[in-house]
């Protein structure tokens, strides 16, 4: 009694409008490491600048192209729904949920490779450098992880998504928790906007 | 009414469920029952809570070792701290009544995402198992405060990580509820309720709301770079490795002073429903009491810097924080003298509700004129960290949430429970509640005037006196608590049934429901062409 008469209550815009809220509250758990960011490198400048110079610009733009890319696709694919054409929207979720598994790759083996380098925060290189660079490399692990789990956060609700558009439970009348989906991917995407030059970008 | 038991119309949403037993509560995305869900987990952990301070009470009943060694006592007050804060008095009003309430005062069936909300719960369970568990580990307990300040937070060697995770964990139930009831108040009035015509909790509420959303993922990501330091020797806090300690108190406080209103904001609530059905007359200044509770949620973020004066800031900050902490102080000396309108020339039911009401203002004034000693740069430096600060936050925490908590559920308890609680008791309660109360928490500001610090299990000598009457205060209070809850646990399960919906004669929409509610709450979506209160 009470599950069907809560399936008859809905109301997209009051969805989305929780979305957006839950977008708020992400923005500010970022600002809470962005402020911490701008205080050390404030206090660190040529540090900062020193340690950026060990990241690999090439493969940041490449993710950064990436996101972009398929914060487009999604977008698209909401389109698509709209406008009845199922399998190009799925078509178009899966080329997203792509993009965001090559991200993840990329990000994996540069990781690895500043791993390699001993360039982790606690490694006894990283240590002889300075405060401003161990500050920075851990700085750099935590976002870009805690971005990384965003990722991951934000496949896993396409894919459920993408599930329930092939069994019709989203539909071109009912598309509310894709517009969702791509909201977050777009805060995924945005993120990273910010995370790319601060990291990258400053040398 | 004349019928001794009232004839019902729909069945109440106790006796409707698919499940049976203990999973229709836990599997229900009804919210009366996870209202409920959260009275019963809140309280049991309060019992715990209220445990912890008694022994730490009686420790300190003598100098040096009484009942405990210093290391336990340091486990039984960042416990106490974690339990009472991050597990009672921040969920608590919201939680409780607010799940409970907000639907049926703003005429809706449920909130907006039922399913969410019954998540929120869980969530909030998981978080609360896991910093009570950080106590049972092996490790021992964390020993650092509630506030797991740097560097002590990456220094201990106790259960830091289960606690610290807990508290972030909860942190996400709150951010949950808070959107929820956001999105609850913007979507689901009922048809005729605008925003001037909303009763006063869920104005509250959505004060509250905002705060929950807004300062609540600041004190997550401070509390997962604490993780972050513990387990990856990251540093953020730590000067060794570049980091400042100073910083982590700051984005502490970003998000704990504003949690401050997050507690207090639906006490102001409950008691601005109370006061105008026991005087019977409409509240004085309804859109003053509005004003004056965003404009609280609003300061209140600007203002953490004052738990720091003594820590190390420009000396700028210091005056801009004292100055807006003292700005602060206005929206609730507005509100005070609100309520004190309300009930001149009321027609006063003197009901347990309404003392409890009541005794709300005086000690919140006590609480909050205390708090301007603390605001104050000079006055600061001088009681910072001793007794006065405890007995301050227990007067606005204590003494504003738990007695609004009170005042709310003997006042709701018919409707809640559809039976009334024993109306003598209850009173006899409060009365002891009240004395042990101030016996308990007065002394304290004596003794951090005269200079005895906190959160040391150890006093001079000459501040035996104090500390006697302050213990005997404690075991007082608890009698009374034993006899509030006793009393209120017998009569929700033997108290005589409800001879009237509405046994206040109160004006909000739960009075016009049955008691207990039904499922969906109205029979018919109720059309509202008036205000709240509407006494005249």
């Amino acid at each position: 009694m009470t599950m069907n008469n809560m399936e008859e209550h809905r109301d997209d815009i009051g969805s989305r409008f929780g979305m957006w809220l839950f977008i708020f509250t992400e923005l500010l758990l970022f600002a809470g490491l962005f402020l911490v960011y701008a205080v050390y490198r404030f206090l660190n400048r040529d540090a900062f600048q020193f340690a950026a110079e060990e990241l690999n610009t090439f493969v940041g733009a490449l993710n950064t192209v990436l996101l972009l890319a398929s914060s487009a696709t999604i977008a698209m694919s909401i389109t698509a729904l709209q406008k009845n054409k199922k399998v190009l929207s799925l078509g178009l979720l899966g080329f997203t949920v792509l993009v965001g598994l090559v991200f993840l790759v990329n990000k994996y083996f540069e990781w690895s490779l500043k791993i390699e380098h001993g360039l982790f925060p606690g490694s006894e290189l990283l240590l002889e450098y300075g405060k401003g660079e161990v500050l920075f490399f851990g700085l750099y692990f935590f976002m870009t992880g805690l971005h990384a789990l965003h990722i991951i956060v934000g496949l896993v609700f396409i894919l459920v998504v993408f599930v329930r558009i092939q069994k019709g439970r989203i539909n071109s009348e009912n598309f509310v928790h894709l517009e969702n989906a791509g909201l977050y991917w777009h805060l995924v995407d945005i993120i990273w906007i910010f995370l790319f030059p601060l990291f990258y970008l400053i040398t | 009414m004349i019928n001794a038991k009232l004839e019902r119309r729909e069945p109440s949403f106790y006796d409707v469920s698919e499940r049976k037993g203990i999973l229709a509560w836990i599997l229900s995305t009804d919210h009366k029952r996870i209202g409920l869900l959260y009275l019963y987990s809140i309280m049991s952990f309060f019992i715990i809570g209220a445990i912890l301070g008694l022994l730490m009470k009686l420790e300190l009943l003598a100098p040096g070792k009484t009942i405990m060694e210093a290391k336990t006592y340091n486990g039984v007050f960042t416990l106490h701290g974690i339990i009472m804060i991050f597990l009672i008095v921040i969920p608590g009003l919201p939680a409780v009544f607010g799940n409970f309430m907000l639907p049926i005062l703003i005429g809706a069936k449920d909130v907006a995402f039922p399913r969410l909300n019954l998540l929120s719960w869980y969530i909030y369970i998981f978080g609360a198992i896991l910093a009570v568990a950080s106590q049972f580990m092996s490790g021992g307990p964390p020993d650092t405060g509630w506030t797991f300040y740097a560097p002590y937070s990456f220094k201990t060697t106790t259960n830091m990580l289960p606690a610290v995770l807990g508290a972030f964990v909860l942190g996400f139930s709150s951010i949950l509820t808070g959107l929820n009831f956001i999105v609850t108040i913007h979507r689901m009035r009922a048809p005729g309720m605008t925003w001037l015509k909303m009763p006063l909790f869920p104005w509250t509420l959505y004060g509250t709301a905002w705060i929950q959303l807004l300062a609540t993922p600041v004190i997550g990501i401070t509390l997962l770079m604490t993780v972050g330091e513990r387990i990856f020797n990251i540093g953020f806090f730590d000067p060794a490795l570049g980091g400042d300690p100073i910083l982590y108190q700051h984005l502490f406080w970003i998000y704990s002073h504003p949690a401050v209103y997050v507690m207090i904001l639906p006490a102001m609530g409950a008691i601005s429903e109370i006061l105008p059905t026991f005087a019977q007359k409409t509240i004085f200044g309804y859109k003053a009491i509005i004003i004056s509770t965003l404009a609280i949620a609003f300061v209140g973020y600007f203002v953490w810097g004052h738990h720091m004066f003594t820590s190390g800031m420009s000396g700028v900050a210091l005056y801009v924080f004292s100055i807006l902490t003292f700005l602060v102080a206005i929206p609730s000396g507005v509100k005070v003298f609100n309520w004190i309108s309300t009930i001149y020339k009321g027609s006063i039911n003197l009901k347990t509700p309404f003392y409890w009401a009541v005794s709300f203002i005086f000690v919140f004034m006590i609480g909050g004129l205390t708090g301007l000693v603390l605001g104050a740069l000079a006055t600061d430096v001088h009681v910072h960290d001793t007794h006065f600060v405890v007995a301050h936050f227990h007067f606005i925490v204590f003494g504003g949430v738990g007695f609004a908590f009170m005042g709310a559920i003997h006042y709701w308890f018919p409707k809640m429970f559809g039976r009334m609680y024993e109306e003598t008791w209850a009173n006899v309660g409060w009365l002891i509640f009240f004395i042990g109360f101030l016996t308990l928490y007065l002394p304290m500001f004596y003794l951090g005037i005269a200079g005895m610090p906190r959160r040391y299990f150890d006093y001079l000598p000459q501040f035996h006196g104090g500390n006697i009457i302050s213990s005997l205060g404690a075991i007082v209070m608890i009698m009374g608590l034993v006899i509030i809850i006793t009393n209120l646990v017998r009569s929700a399960k033997f108290g005589n049934p409800v001879e009237s919906d509405n046994p206040w004669n109160g004006k909000t929409l739960e009075w016009t429901v049955e008691s207990p509610p039904s499922l969906e709450n109205f029979e018919e979506i109720p059309i509202i062409d008036k205000g709240p209160y509407d006494y005249e």
